[in-house]
Parts: C-alpha cells; structure tokens; sequence
C-alpha cells in the first residue's frame, strides 16, 4: 500500500500542547512510511488550521489524511468537510484522539507523547487502507412521536404541529397537562399555572396536526431516524370517545369515591369514574376498573345509566387497542417523579400528620383543589400559625441523590409567599443549606420574601419530632436545626411541616431508555448527546429528548427545552433526506460458504439467507453497521466497510509500532 | 533500582458507551494510567478474537475489550456476543500459558468515565505484576513444545 498522507498534529491551544510535546510528534510522524508531510498547528480545527488540509490535498496530491486532535465526536465532521472541500472522500480521512484519551489523562509528558506517537503511528497505518465510501440516503418520514404530555412535550408538539408537521402525542395517564396541571401558581411572576397551561393543552387538544393518544403507552420501538415503526397500547377507557360530550354527568353520579393518590397526591379524592381534573384534555373521563363496583362485582352501572348521549357513551366491552405508528423522529419529554420522602424518617412524613410534601401543599393552596386553595392542617380545618419548610430532602445529599434539584429553593420560597398571603399572621421559616437563585427575577423574589418577614435559618434539619421539652412546645411539631450562621442548635416548635424532596428521575427511565435504544445515567435521567453544545439530542439519531427527564428543572427551561427539540427535529422533516454513514456490513457472494452462522447474530434480522444460491445476503437498508457478523464469519466472507479486518489489524500493528521494535529487538539478540 | 515496567494495553472500545466514557474521562480530567492504547470499534460485538491474538502477537501485554452494559448495547445485543467470545477466548489463551488477567471484559456506558478509568489503572497494575508477555516463548515455545523462533523465521523466508 503506497499512499500519500498528510498528518496534522493539533496543539489545541495549551490543551494537548501542556502534556504532549506536539512537534516532536509531528516531526516524528513525517519519517514513517506512507507519510508524504506532517505538521502541528496551534488549532487544526480553527479556518486557517483546516485551510493546511485543504491545500496541502490540492497542492501535494495528498491521497489521505490524518488528523491528531480531540475525540472524532467532537470534530470528525469538521475535517471530513475540509477533505470533501479539496475535492478527497471524506472516508479518507482517518482522526487520533491525543487530547481526552491522552494529553488530558495524565501528567507525565514523556509517557503522553510516546501515546501520541502511538495512536498516530496506528491512524496512519490504518488510513491507508481505507476506501472511499458514499452515504446512505435516508428519506425522514415528516411525522414524529412526542412521548409524554408535559408541558415539554406540549411546547414541542405546538411547534411542529404549527410548523405543518404531523404529531402524535402519546401520555401514559388520561389527561395531558402533567405536574404543571398540578402547581397553583409559578416562581418568580407568581402566574397562575393553570391560567397559562389551560390554553396549551387546549390548542393540542384541538390541533388539527396533532393526534392525541392519552392513557397509552409505547410498547415498542423499531427502525430507525427517518423511519421509526412505533406500538402503541391505547388503554381501554371504557368510555366511547366518539359519543362522549365530556358533560361529566357520569362523575357526578358515581356512588364511589377513592382517595386520589396520582393528581391531588393523596390530599383529595376522586370518583371511580373520573377525569384527573376539570380542565383536562381530553375531556373524556376513564373508568378505574381496580375500584369499580361494575368491574369488580358486577353491580352499578350508574355511569351508564345516567349517560345521557346516544348511543349511550360508557361501554364495559372496550377492550385496548394496539396502534402502529410510522414516524421519522421521536421526542421522549416522560418527566420526573419525586423523591419518596419517607425513605428520610427523621423527618417524620406519614409519622406526623402535619408534615406535607411540596406536591401536597402545591394542591392545598390550588384553587381548585381539595381544600379550595385554604391552607390547613390534616385535619382539614385548622389554620397553621406556624410552618417551617425544608429544603434539600434527598437532594445533595451523599445518602440520596447529590446533584441539587435546582426548583426547589424557588417554589419554597413561593410556598413562603403564599402562606404569608393567605395566613398574614403565620410565622414562616425556610431551612436551607444554601438559597439558590439563577434565573431572570429569581433573585429579586428572594429580596422580596426577605421583606415579607420569611424566617431563614442556613441549617440542615436533623429531625422532626413530637417529643416536647418546654411548655412551648407541647402539641407541635419540633424542627431540630443547627443554624450555622450564629453557630446555634435550634428547637423550632411550629404547627406545620412542608418537606421539599428531591426531583427524581421516572421510576421506569431506565426500561423507557433501553425501549428506546438511548442511554440514561447513573440517577436515570436520559444522557443527551452534548451536556452544551447538544441538549436536546441523543446518541442515537432520530430520538431527542426534553425536560425534566434530562435532569431537573423549571418551567421556562424545560419549554425551552421542548422547543428546540420540535426545531432540531424540523430541521431534519425540512431535509427531507439526510445522508448516514455508511458504515454497513455486505457479504461477498463468492466466498460465502453458506453456513447461516451470521443470520441469527443480527439484531436486526438484516441478513437473508438466498437458498437457491445458497449464500447469505445484507439488507443494507436494515443494517445498522455493529460489525457483530463480521466477527464471527468463519469465511471472512463479510465485509464491515470503514472498520475492515486489514483496516483494524494494520491499526493495531501501528498502535505497538514501539513494542514491536521492541520484539525485534529481542529476537536478533 | 531497575526502571518500572510499563505494560503496553490495547483498548477496543465501542463507540457509543466505552469510547465515550473514555472521552468523559478526559474531559473530567481523570488522571489514569496512560497504558492503554485505545481503538474504536462500532460496538464490541466487532472485535474478532484474531484482533486479539494479533494484539498479543504485536506485543501487547494486555488487551482488554470494553462495551455498553447487558442489556444497553445500542445495536442491543452485540456486547452478550461480545461476552461469549470473550469467554472461549480466555479459556483458549489459558491453554496457551497466557494468563487470565492479560484479557479483560469492562463494561462502561457513555457516563462512566470514572469506571472505565479505574478498570484501566486496576488492568495496568494486574499486567504489570505479571510482567512482558513473551508471546513468542510461550505460545509458540512453552508448554512442551519445541521453541520455534527459528521455525517462524524459516516459515516467512519461505
């Protein structure tokens, strides 16, 4: 193999340059065979770095080139372009990663530099037995899948669907809305959460772009970006949707009521028969098969009989439907969920009545929800004098979660708003480890609760109890605290307690990621492909991700959040096509033997067997290019284009071009 | 005081978690043992068990394969192939008088920087203790048979 190869060593400002002596790598690099010229740049990936590449290809005739920089998935496309510019393949191009795998792994020079060495001496070797290869056009289906009804799967269903683009919004309960439904009102402007989230929901409801499939999950996922073949399992209601004029007659006389542990968070009851709330959309109601006298004991019937519509609307029959989607994009926007604060006992929730979660409060003060925005205590009439509300429960905390759940500082402060709203008497403390501010007024709201007479005790809260010390104290709840700006152990008698827990990943994010063959981390908030530079994609393309299911945060975050994901993915509906790499195995007819070992390694069913030729065949449209096949052909008859057996093995003997010399050495002794 | 030997140790890494975690790793700043030497594969499910074998007849000390998770493999299922290989293979090499610990199987997704740095620096000192691999005096040599260096030289002259 003759080639000319031009080798490019970046110094990335001090970044590699610090630890990597990057001349020496350079001037090294250009005595090696195949190695036309090699030079170091202070940016390769800056214009002038990338204009070398492309005038060395025009001017020396280079035939491949080799970029040692930063990790191909940070600018692998940006040299491959240089390359196409000057007219070379792209897939001629070949990149050592000598900054993360190396020059930023360690501080020892001389060991840096002889890996630098290495993984060049490898990229070189390798580079020359690369092909020039063409992409795979892939035409993207305009439809996407939104799943979750949030108001991040909202955001990004209105932008689409505004755009002319199809959507089918896909939520797991009866109504969309999600948490926002549930909060009274929102941090800093103190807006009314349902006064700006009723109209959203609406808008979807009534889109003419949007198909909306609440009370259905995804069950299964297959295809790929431009071409997603989608399941989805839309639970019976057993509420006719056609018929039904949503008049809520049939709620109203239901006989049974339970206590609603999802939308009032166990602080309010609901009918059997019910819609989460009044605003929600759809407005269908779903019948609770679990607790229905009907289902359970076949008695009842008084949804149907007082149904007015006809045909009457409530049908015991309806059985789950199972619908197939094609989309060409899909966006998962599935949430969070909170942390279980009983998992934190010293702070006493379900011990003590008068502790409440945040999401308990959120409804307490809500206007429409079970004490009709009144502020009580569990007995549901009297009226707090005091509350303390604790920060950080399960958040920053070594024993539970240790990331900060960035809304909590700013909806306890609110919760401190309200109560001296509502009970102007009331004396409120906030116990916090640190207040938390970064947003647009987030600050100023915090100066304005300082004004108000909110109490703030910087202090993490050893525990709640009822064990009184002093006649003060008899009958409430005992806050312990060290506050540690007067360095003071604190006995705070009060009559109420709001524990603000941690914001948690969904409980099932892990099976939702692998259903969608993307990944989530180690608290199972999904990865995206770039923590900056790319939020809302991830690694697997055709699938982006939005809100508080990437990892905690607000409402004007996650909106944000699911608008840039409707723009990526209208970006790509916009293309029309777009080009994959084609990175795709394919079988070599003649040396086929015929064995069938391939055809039951892939994933993907993408390998047939012909037998009337009696050899196996690639679907190159249905490979997804893991190389699993190639591996294991006892032929070498399959082909893994961009990772061949001569380009890896050549790799390899360039990695240990130092050992082998070593080897050498041995042996002539 | 002799001078500390430096095992040589190739990385195949897949592209979607272990390549990744070792780019986090950097860019974490994760001080590791720059031992290994990294090659990218699509998924682990692509490493050929002569890759390895070439490794070690390259003269690598240790090689170790590294992949997503069971069960979160994006092609999803490449790493159990992976894991079935990497098992016979071992067990081959041991018949060879190639030690267990040369070959290693690490899984670590796109956010475990941290594992994979640790399974390289615990990988680097368990080759270390077991020194250069002689893969020309045990494989071709040891175990009973005749020490052929000079067999495989007279091989490729002829």
């Amino acid at each position: 193999m003759s080639e000319k190869v031009g080798v490019y060593v970046c110094h990335c400002g001090t970044n590699i340059a610090k630890t990597v002596d990057v001349e020496e790598v350079a001037r090294w690099a250009g005595t090696q065979e195949n190695v036309e010229v090699s030079r170091d740049d202070k940016f390769m990936c800056s214009s002038l770095g990338q204009e070398l590449i492309v005038e060395d290809i025009k001017e020396k005739g280079l035939t491949r080139v080799v970029v040692a920089s930063c990790s191909p998935h940070m600018h692998e496309k940006t040299f491959r372009g240089a390359c196409e510019r000057a007219g070379m393949n792209p897939y001629l191009f070949e990149m050592a990663n000598i900054r993360e795998h190396d020059s930023w792994t360690t501080d020892d020079r001389d060991a840096a530099t002889l890996k630098a060495m290495a993984l060049v001496k490898g990229a070189v070797d390798r580079v020359v037995w690369q092909q020039p290869l063409d992409p795979i056009p892939v035409e993207i289906n305009p439809n996407t899948l939104i799943v979750g009804g949030g108001i991040a799967g909202i955001a990004a269903a209105l932008e689409l669907a505004n755009a002319g683009n199809h959507v089918y919004l896909v939520e797991r309960e009866p109504s969309i809305g999600g948490h926002m439904a549930q909060l009274d009102k929102t941090f800093p402007t103190l807006d009314c959460s349902a006064c700006i989230l009723t109209p959203k929901m609406v808008d979807v409801g009534q889109h003419p772009n949007i198909t909306l499939l609440t009370y259905s999950e995804v069950e299964e996922v297959n295809g790929y970006l431009g071409q997603f073949n989608i399941t989805v399992r839309k639970k019976a209601r057993y509420v006719n949707e056609e018929h039904c004029t949503g008049c809520g007659i049939c709620i109203e006389k239901c006989p049974f009521t339970v206590v609603d542990e999802v939308f009032e968070a166990g602080l309010g009851n609901r009918k059997i028969i019910y819609r989460p709330f009044p605003q929600a959309v759809p407005k269908y109601p779903v019948i609770d098969t679990e607790n229905c006298v009907y289902f359970q004991r076949g008695k009842c019937k008084a949804c149907q009989i007082f149904c007015p519509t006809t045909p009457n609307s409530i049908d015991y029959e309806q059985e789950d439907e199972i619908l197939e989607l094609e989309v060409g994009n899909i966006i998962l926007a599935t949430g969070f969920d909170l942390f279980d604060t009983t998992q934190i006992p010293q702070y006493g929730y379900k011990r003590f009545d008068n502790v409440f979660t945040s999401l308990e409060f959120e409804r307490m003060v809500n206007a429409s929800g079970p004490t009709n925005g009144k502020i009580v205590l569990r007995d549901m009439e009297t009226e707090p004098e005091s509350v303390v509300i604790i920060h950080c429960v399960g958040s920053r905390d070594e024993n539970y979660h240790k990331y900060c759940s960035n809304v909590c500082c700013m909806y306890s402060l609110k919760f401190a708003h309200l109560v001296h709203e509502r009970l102007p008497g009331a004396e409120v403390y906030n116990c916090y480890i640190d207040i938390r501010t970064p947003g647009k007024g987030y600050e100023e709201f915090y100066n304005r609760l300082l004004e108000e007479g909110t109490h703030f005790i910087r202090g993490k809260v050893a525990e709640v109890s009822d064990v009184a010390r002093t006649e003060e104290e008899e009958g409430k709840l005992i806050v312990q605290v060290a506050d540690t700006l007067i360095s003071k152990q604190r006995r705070l008698p009060v009559d109420m307690v709001i524990l603000s827990p941690a914001i948690e990943a969904r409980h099932d994010s892990k099976e939702v990621s692998l259903r969608f063959g993307m990944g989530c981390d180690f608290e199972g908030f999904f990865v995206e492909r770039h923590p900056k530079l790319d939020p809302v994609a991830t690694m697997t393309e055709g699938i982006f991700i939005a809100g508080a299911c990437q990892g905690p945060k607000d409402v004007p975050a996650t909106v944000s959040q699911g608008a840039a994901a409707a723009a990526r993915v209208a970006s790509l509906i916009s293309q029309g096509t777009v080009m994959m790499e084609p990175i795709r195995a394919s079988i070599v007819a003649e040396s086929c033997s015929g064995c069938r070992i391939c055809n039951n390694l892939c994933p993907y069913n993408a390998i047939v067997f012909h037998d009337d030729t009696n050899v196996s065949e690639v679907i190159t449209a249905l490979c997804q290019g893991c190389g699993t096949c190639v591996a294991a052909c006892p032929s070498a008859a399959i082909n893994g284009a961009h990772f061949t057996n001569d380009q890896v093995m050549s790799q390899l003997e360039g990695l240990l071009w130092d050992a082998q010399a070593q080897l050498d050495l041995v042996a002539a002794e | 005081m002799s001078e500390q030997f430096e095992p040589i140790i190739i990385g195949f890494l897949c592209n979607w978690c272990s390549y990744r975690a070792a780019d986090l790793a950097g860019t974490s700043r994760l001080h590791y043992a720059p031992n290994m030497r990294p090659i990218r594969v699509m998924c682990s499910g692509r490493v050929d068990p002569q890759f390895v074998l070439k490794a070690f007849k390259e003269g690598a000390d240790g090689v170790m394969i590294a992949g997503c998770h069971p069960g979160e493999c994006h092609y999803v299922e490449g790493n159990i192939k992976t894991m079935r290989r990497f098992y016979l293979l071992r067990r081959l090499l041991k018949q060879w008088g190639i030690e267990e610990d040369r070959l290693q199987l690490v899984w670590a997704s796109a956010s475990e920087g941290t594992i994979l740095a640790e399974a390289v620096d615990r990988m680097t000192e368990q080759v270390r203790a077991l020194g250069p691999l002689d893969w020309r005096g045990t494989v071709l040599g040891g175990n009973g048979h005749v020490a052929s260096v000079e067999i495989e030289k007279e091989m490729e002259e002829a």
